[in-house]
């Protein structure tokens, strides 16, 4: 009788807690953990809640705060990224004449004025302009013309507002082509004011 | 005359080459040989056969015909001389002998030679001696004859030494036997200077920049070269002297191109850009400022002499194109020269002073055209031909030098002053462009 009376209160024990173990399953919103996998323990059952929530709660944070430091950090990357591509658009982008002419398009003017806002946000630069030719004409001549290019971009940069100090000029005339070839198409790539920086 | 003589054989290097007459002289300089008007389209025919070996113990045959094929190719680089092929040849005189009453003129009249020239090599150790004689064939008469003695390697410079003697007889002027060219070539894979004797022969390379070197010109003594180089990654002009290897530097702000040398040799003269705008201007030999010549906004470039050193021929686009004017240096005064084209550039003002050459470019081809100092009489020397540029008179006037791409890459050619005979002057790896031809180094 005894004996059968200790069995019926450990069943009713294992019972209850299996009911308990279910119902705090239950309340928890969506846990993938199988129930059954649970070590049945009576009395750690509400602290190992709690610090599972409070880790959960961390990884969150941590999560978030990954997020953001990513977030921060790939705009840093942007920013930079911006920079470098705004002088790389300084030093690539040429300026280019008609055959024979030393004036300024009105491309080339939007070009220039574009050149002349990032020698404003970077003060501390210098910069060469080197005056090109085509193949086209004499050697000599074009040296001249070369130079006359790279003096009136210097004189429009100097007009609107960089101190001439910062720009000095150099002419190559012919000599030193970015496109091959005897085709206006090469001979237009070729009649330019290219910037190099200095410092 | 001994401290000429001396100056010339110091310019030549050691060579100390005895000269004797070998007849009595009588006024050839008026020899009217060569048709002044039009002398290379009428050749004169001269035969200058294989030379006779006068020595004591026979001399390696192969001196005597090194020797005469020199002066063979010599002579009809002039464009003034059709040289008759030895096949023809009626005689030896290898056999027969080399003076005048041992020739039989008939058997060189009947193969068309007008002049012949006979020459005897005599060789001794280390020293070789030549005897030349110049004859008119229907005349049946020596004109002039000379003997020059000097060491065995000396042997073109001697044979070179009587053509000049020879054209100074025929046409009163030295020719350029004795002269030089500088041109630019990228040999070594920049452009340098080189120079060559004025057949091509010999070419030295002369800057070592290995940067962008251009525009060589030549002082009127021979003794320095003066560039333009970017060796200090800016147009700077650089006046080298050949034998003592040093250099002095012109170099303002901006582009420092197109030296000269004025007539006389006391000053020079170049484009610089300092002040904002290309102009040229008068040096001292020490690069100082003179005066500035130009006075005119836009691109004056390319300054060249007229002989007297009174005008100087320039490139301006003053008017909108470039175009080629003149100035007078006293009154300051231009004119215009050159109105036919839109792309006029490189002048050279002529030895005689009545012609400047000139490149004109059409449709990004340039050919060369001479044009007389009062803008009349323009000449088209070069056609259809790839693009030909930077025309340099020889010191007698008698040829002009250009680069030309005819075949693809750019070589150095030379014609004679009517645009005949077009050669190919100068064979070296990479592209030549820009010859600038020396003053004749032997003095009157």
């Amino acid at each position: 009788m005894k004996k059968r009376n200790m069995y019926f209160k450990i069943g009713l024990v294992i019972l209850m807690v299996g009911l308990l173990v279910t119902v705090s399953a239950c309340s928890k919103k969506k846990s993938h953990l199988d129930p059954m996998e649970q070590a049945p323990s009576s009395q750690t059952e509400a602290s190992a809640a709690a610090e599972q929530e409070a880790a959960e709660a961390r990884a969150i944070a941590e999560e978030e705060l990954r997020a953001q430091q990513l977030q921060e950090q790939k705009a840093r990357e942007e920013a930079a990224q911006q920079k470098t591509q705004a002088r790389e658009q300084f030093v690539n982008k040429d300026i280019y004449f008609n055959f024979d002419d030393a004036s300024l398009s009105s491309d080339a003017r939007e070009v220039l004025k574009d050149k002349v806002e990032w020698l404003r946000e970077n003060p501390g630069v210098s910069v060469l302009i080197e005056g090109h030719c085509d193949e086209r004409g004499t050697a000599e001549y074009n040296i001249a013309l070369g130079q006359r290019r790279a003096q009136s971009v210097k004189t429009f940069m100097v007009n609107a507002g960089v101190s001439p100090s910062r720009l000095s000029t150099i002419s190559y005339g012919e000599e030193r082509p970015v496109a091959m070839g005897s085709n206006e198409s090469a001979w237009a790539k070729n009649r330019r004011a290219h910037f190099r920086i200095q410092n | 005359m001994k401290i000429k003589l001396f100056h010339r054989f110091f310019l030549f290097g050691y060579v100390v080459l005895i000269s004797i007459f070998l007849s009595p002289q009588h006024g050839l300089a008026e020899y009217d040989y060569i048709n002044i008007s039009d002398p290379f389209l009428n050749k004169i025919p001269v035969a200058a056969p294989v030379f006779k070996d006068l020595s004591a113990k026979s001399a390696d045959p192969a001196i005597a015909e090194q020797a005469a094929e020199l002066i063979n190719k010599s002579l009809a680089h002039t464009g003034y001389f059709k040289m008759i092929d030895p096949d023809a040849f009626l005689e030896d005189l290898r056999v027969k002998g080399i003076t005048g009453p041992q020739i039989n003129f008939d058997n060189w009249r009947d193969i068309g030679a007008e002049l012949l020239i006979t020459g005897g090599i005599t060789v001794e150790e280390d020293y070789l001696q030549i005897e030349f004689r110049l004859f008119d064939t229907f005349k049946s008469e020596l004109l002039f004859g000379k003997r020059y003695k000097g060491r065995l390697e000396d042997q073109r410079k001697i044979v070179l030494r009587f053509c000049s003697e020879m054209m100074y007889r025929l046409t009163g002027k030295r020719g350029i036997f004795e002269s030089m060219i500088a041109f630019v070539s990228t040999t070594t894979g920049n452009k340098e200077i080189f120079t060559s004797e004025f057949d091509g022969h010999d070419v030295k390379q002369v800057t070592r920049t290995k940067s962008l070197t251009l525009f060589p010109a030549w002082s009127p003594d021979g003794a320095s070269i003066a560039y333009t180089s970017y060796q200090n990654d800016k147009p700077e002009i650089f006046i080298r002297h050949l034998a003592d290897q040093t250099e002095k530097k012109i170099s303002f702000d901006g582009i420092n191109i197109t030296p000269v040398w004025v007539p006389g040799g006391e000053k020079m003269c170049a484009t610089l850009s300092f002040e904002g705008d290309e102009e040229i201007y008068l040096l001292t030999n020490n690069g100082k400022i003179d005066k500035r010549l130009t006075k005119n906004w836009g691109i004056d470039v390319s300054p060249s002499f007229s002989p007297d050193g009174k005008n100087m021929a320039f490139v301006s686009k003053r008017f909108g194109s470039p175009q080629i004017f003149i100035q007078n240096l006293d009154s300051g005064a231009v004119r215009r020269l050159t109105y036919e084209g839109k792309y006029n550039t490189q002048p050279d003002w002529s030895p005689a002073g009545d012609y400047i050459a000139y490149s004109a470019m059409e449709n990004g081809q340039s050919d060369i055209f001479v044009i007389r100092t009062d803008g009349e009489d323009l000449k088209q020397l070069t056609r259809d031909s790839g693009s030909n540029e930077s025309p340099a008179w020889s010191p007698d006037g008698s040829l002009i030098a250009f680069s030309s791409n005819r075949t693809g890459k750019s070589r150095i050619y030379v014609m004679t002053a009517s645009g005949t005979d077009q050669r190919i002057l100068i064979n070296l790896s990479g592209e030549q462009t820009d010859p600038a031809w020396s003053a004749s180094f032997k003095e009157n």
